[in-house]
């Protein structure tokens, strides 16, 4: 880090985080909450809300997520009577704060170019390069895992502070299914760990530039390929974590519900937006770790950096990585109104005697076959 | 006696236990619905789509042509009401829903004729009583609307005026000033009256029994 000043790169960071934050988080997870219902309405062979508007601009009811939050505005802000007011103020901030704090070591699109932007970037090396990362932390996996781990206070403390029987068996659903995935998100995440060397994701994102390549650069290929069982499992896990069928039991909205019970008005607002900013950095983390990040493939990316100019190629390869997370959470959204949900007992022994024998095997078999690739070539 | 436990083992096959692939079937069935109502309703192919919603203002779902809607009182030729107040319909409603006050009429041919007849379509329970009861055709349910829903009780109440608003002339036949629209057929022929009524006597066709004013 030769370059630039202090003064520089607070400001960058500044200016990154406020633009990951309202230009993209919290938008697209407030669109999310209307994209779950349309896209759950056209799965079921129904139409969906449609209906809000501002003026003429319809645009099929994508206006719901103001409407709703106006309505979550302006409605009742009820507190139980023997709720532990404190607690219950703080618990749906804690709930959601995890999954924006987490989007800080994300890497969303190739360096800006600061002291040449007006020319293709090539192969020439950048004087003055503003990696699209808020943090580049080298524990960076380490970082998502002690930062998610805390939003399962926000569910806990909700639930208890509620002083609701089962609101608190809720909180207690909750801490105890995600303490349990937890642990084979970890493993899973082991595996690629393995394979890339490293746990910055701007470093894993670097290491796959090709959608697909056999031979001897098929350790550039996306890490789906190197890891599919990796990928199956983080995916089982992240879903686990961010409480959405078929692992909702702390939730249980039709039923058995779960630790947001005694929430209304914004403050069960902030509890149903920080599911879907999770669903959105888990999309986010799953992305960088096995589809590439913002890379699609080395060909198309090389033609478009040597072709368009720094300040174009820039913002095309973050909406390419745009796409790539809409995507995903359409994947995660149909997940969700697919599948039944699990019971208690039946989660419990998915988690620990399924899943974690299989991402333990599949870190003995991720070192073996790195051991046996290795020894190969020496 | 204890109630005896049985235990069913369950088919357990690898595939099966390892969920995969019957949830990526079951994301499949989902998927391909989803593609399909979405690009058909991006496309404008609504109708083609699965989509079952019928958005209410702008679409409203045809009712069963023996639907029983909100009351309406026919018409004589001239206009006048139908119902002579003979009073069949007040004492059959289970409801007590009608309210019919009688008069003179000043046609001396008809002998009473409604001053005042209200129905509280609140209190109504549609069951179609009236409609059978009546020996004039005067009044009937097949309007096809639903009663309407109001901020004030009392604009439930529909009066003469309201009723005969949705009414239109029977084919049944009827004494009174005003004449019988057949006689009035027979007399000129060649100008039929408006609307589909076929001339009465005419070869084509069995004798119109439904109202046929009626769109």
């Amino acid at each position: 880090m030769s370059y630039g000043s202090i003064g520089f790169e607070a400001i960058s960071a500044i200016v990154k985080i406020l633009f990951m934050v309202l230009g993209f988080l919290m938008p697209l997870a407030s669109i999310l909450t209307w994209m779950e219902r349309r896209q759950s309405a056209m799965m079921q062979d129904r139409l969906g809300p449609n209906r809000a508007n501002i003026g003429p601009i319809k645009a099929w009811g994508i206006t719901h997520f103001l409407a709703d939050a106006v309505k979550f505005i302006f409605k009742e802000d009820y507190v139980p009577g023997k709720a532990h007011k404190f607690l219950f103020m703080w618990a749906p901030i804690m709930a959601m704060a995890p999954a924006l704090i987490v989007a800080a070591i994300i890497p969303f699109g190739p360096s800006l170019c600061w002291s040449d932007l007006w020319h293709s970037s090539g192969n020439q090396v950048c004087e003055q390069p503003i990696g699209l990362q808020i943090a580049r932390l080298d524990v960076g996996l380490l970082f998502y895992f002690a930062i998610s781990s805390l939003a399962v206070y926000g569910a806990t403390l909700a639930g208890w502070a509620s002083h609701n029987k089962w609101a608190m068996m809720g909180g207690l659903r909750a801490s105890s299914q995600m303490m349990s995935y937890e642990v084979t998100m970890g493993l899973a995440v082991l595996g690629a760990f393995l394979v890339f060397g490293s746990l910055e994701p701007g470093h894993i994102v670097s290491q796959q530039p090709n959608f697909l390549r056999f031979g001897g650069e098929f350790s550039s290929s996306w890490g789906i390929f190197m890891q599919p069982l990796g990928f199956v499992l983080f995916l089982t896990a992240a879903i686990a974590e961010t409480k959405r069928t078929p692992f909702d039991i702390p939730e249980g909205e039709p039923e058995i519900i779960g630790y947001f019970v005694e929430y209304s008005g914004m403050r069960f607002g902030l509890f149903f937006l920080g599911e879907f900013l999770e669903i959105v950095t888990s999309s986010a983390i799953m992305i960088s770790l096995f589809f590439g990040g913002w890379h699609w493939d080395s060909v198309t990316d090389g033609f478009l950096a040597s072709h368009l100019p720094n300040i174009l190629f820039v913002p095309v390869m973050f909406f390419g990585w745009t796409v790539k997370i809409v995507l995903f959470c359409m994947f995660q959204l149909l997940i969700r109104w697919s599948l039944p949900r699990f019971r208690s007992d039946q989660l419990m022994r998915l988690g620990w005697q399924r899943l974690l024998p299989i991402s333990i095997a599949n870190v003995v078999a991720t070192a073996l076959i790195i051991l046996v690739a290795q020894s190969w070539g020496r | 006696m204890a109630v005896g436990v049985k235990v069913v083992n369950r088919p357990g096959s690898f595939s099966q236990q390892v969920f995969l692939p019957a949830i990526a079937e079951g994301l499949g069935v989902t998927f391909r619905h989803f593609m399909k109502n979405f690009f058909l309703n991006v496309s404008g192919n609504r109708k083609k789509s699965d989509i079952a919603t019928i958005e209410y203002p702008e679409e409203k779902k045809k009712y069963p042509e023996r639907f029983r809607g909100l009351h309406r009182l026919m018409l004589r030729e001239d206009g006048q009401v139908r119902c002579v107040a003979c009073m069949m319909c007040p004492t059959v409603c289970p409801a007590h829903c009608i309210t019919i006050v009688a008069e003179e009429a000043p046609d001396g041919s008809i002998e009473k004729r409604p001053k005042i007849f209200e129905i509280d379509e609140l209190r109504c329970v549609v069951c179609g009583l009236c409609a059978e009861a009546c020996p004039c055709d005067a009044i009937r349910m097949d309007s096809g609307e639903h009663a309407h829903p109001t901020y004030r009780r009392v604009d439930g109440i529909l009066d003469k005026e309201e009723l005969m608003s949705r009414g239109t002339s029977s084919t049944a036949v009827q004494g009174g000033v005003g004449g019988f629209w057949r006689e009035k057929v027979a007399q000129a022929p060649q100008t039929p009256p408006s609307g589909d009524v076929a001339p009465l006597g005419a070869p084509s066709g069995p004798t119109p029994i439904a109202d046929l004013n009626r769109k």
